[in-house]
């Protein structure tokens, strides 16, 4: 990576793995649960965060010498709002049926810990540019497990991925289903979502001994 | 009884973190122990029933489509709703702030019960979301705001008290050690969460379709209710 330097391309790489926002810090777990029925809702929560947490932290980034520190919430919470309202409208005008599936959770960013997290724990901190690499780092970290977790459920819950019968069509039996295979229709309600986020920590932490909690 | 409805559908049927997983992140970081999660889970219930019904007040005379006709004829056609995101974490940042100060200055030993807990409850998803799910979900009345509201914080109350039990128990089990802590306490809440799904039928009562679909089906059902139900509220909203 030329264009960045170690020390930036880490700010990016971390919260991939060693440091993940949802398995290791456990920030934004609400919305990671929720929405991940389905692979492309999944991807669409990831991206929104992306943008929200790589334009916010550059924002506050930029301001944190003019913040006075007793009121830095309130500041936060109107900058992340601010951006949230504009995703809010991009996704109603662009991907209408999407965003009534993600309904209130679109809205929900702005109470995403991660969000709140990264602006308290970096981006007050430092400058603009490892700010905008931090979040993206972070909100990669999230969208990667979002993702996992849509994958499985989408996968194992109605045999689609994006929609895309990948393993044959159940009523008219081909494809797996053809030698008995059923859908597995609790994969798509609420609990199996934090079943499946906590064999990910299981995973994660039986070949990463260093992140056990004793 | 549309309040008894209401308030016991909110408390377990549409159980903020079993069913919503909203306010997560302080339901695992604050349930290492009863005695704070008790604090938490009672400061959740007081700010959801202030913010509630106060959001739900600016929804119905500011921001939804049409709701400044009061203001004069000329206003009517205003619809500021996509404002609401805004307005209402301004308003729940204010309120705790504001709670925080009255409770302060008029009860000490409340304040330092209940007050550490104050400024973590402005990020908490559980407040916004249950602003958000008043609006989308179209309560009708002040009085039904004020009782989701409260119902939901005693959901929320319910689910973080039960975990924090279950982590002090724990304790003194032999767990898998990368299970440990975080791991663990997902699964317990995802098995939680498969109990609270059996008071679902609680309010269907003996309907026989509830019954017979457990799966997709299930699902899709209560979808379509929703949006018949919607669909039949506003019929009503237009006929009145």
């Amino acid at each position: 990576m030329g264009l960045l330097s170690k020390k930036d391309a880490k700010l990016i790489t971390d919260p991939l793995a060693d440091n993940n926002p949802i398995t290791i810090q456990v920030l934004g777990i609400c919305s990671a649960l929720a929405i991940t029925a389905e692979l492309k809702a999944s991807i669409v929560m990831a991206v929104s965060v992306m943008a929200v947490l790589g334009i916010g932290n550059v924002v506050i980034s930029l301001m944190r010498n003019i913040i006075p520190s007793k009121i830095r919430i309130i500041v936060q919470l109107v900058v992340v709002a601010a951006l949230v309202i504009i995703v809010d409208q991009v996704l109603k005008a662009f991907a209408y049926e999407l965003s009534k599936t993600l309904s209130v959770f679109v809205g929900l960013i702005i109470t995403n810990c991660i969000i709140m997290g990264r602006f308290e724990a970096f981006a007050l901190a430092n400058k603009p540019w490892q700010s905008f690499l931090d979040g993206i780092g972070n909100a990669a970290g999230y969208g990667l497990i979002l993702i996992i977790v849509g994958f499985f459920r989408e996968l194992l819950g109605s045999g689609t991925l994006l929609g895309f019968k990948v393993l044959g069509d159940p009523i008219e039996k081909t494809g797996l289903y053809a030698i008995g295979y059923e859908n597995n229709g609790f994969m798509l309600l609420s609990p199996m979502a934090l079943i499946v986020v906590g064999i990910i920590i299981w995973i994660q932490r039986s070949r990463n001994k260093a992140l056990i909690e004793d | 009884m549309e309040h008894i409805e209401l308030f016991f559908k909110s408390i377990f049927i549409d159980n903020m973190v079993f069913a919503t997983f909203l306010g997560m992140c302080s339901y695992l970081a604050v349930s290492k122990k009863v005695s704070t999660a008790v604090g938490l889970g009672a400061a959740v219930i007081f700010v959801l029933a202030i913010t509630v019904p106060l959001n739900w007040l600016l929804d119905q005379y500011l921001l939804q489509p049409g709701a400044l006709s009061w203001l004069g004829e000329e206003y009517a056609s205003y619809d500021l709703s996509f404002l609401s995101f805004i307005m209402f974490i301004a308003t729940i940042a204010t309120m705790v702030q504001l709670v925080e100060i009255v409770v302060e200055k008029f009860s000490p030993s409340l304040y330092n019960s209940l007050g550490i807990f104050l400024p973590l409850i402005a990020v908490n998803c559980a407040i916004l979301g249950g602003s958000l799910f008043m609006q989308s979900r179209e309560i009708a009345t002040l009085g039904l705001a004020t009782t989701y509201g409260v119902g939901s914080g005693i959901g929320w109350f319910l689910a973080i008290l039960a975990i924090a039990a279950i982590r002090e128990k724990i304790r003194y089990s032999n767990v898998p050690p990368a299970l440990r802590g975080l791991g663990i306490t997902f699964i317990i809440t995802g098995l939680m969460a498969i109990g609270f799904m059996s008071f679902g039928g609680m309010l269907t009562g003996g309907d026989d379709e509830a019954k017979e679909e457990v799966t997709t089906e299930t699902v899709k059902a209560e979808k379509n209710l929703e949006e018949t139900k919607a669909l039949a509220d506003n019929t009503i909203k237009v006929i009145e």
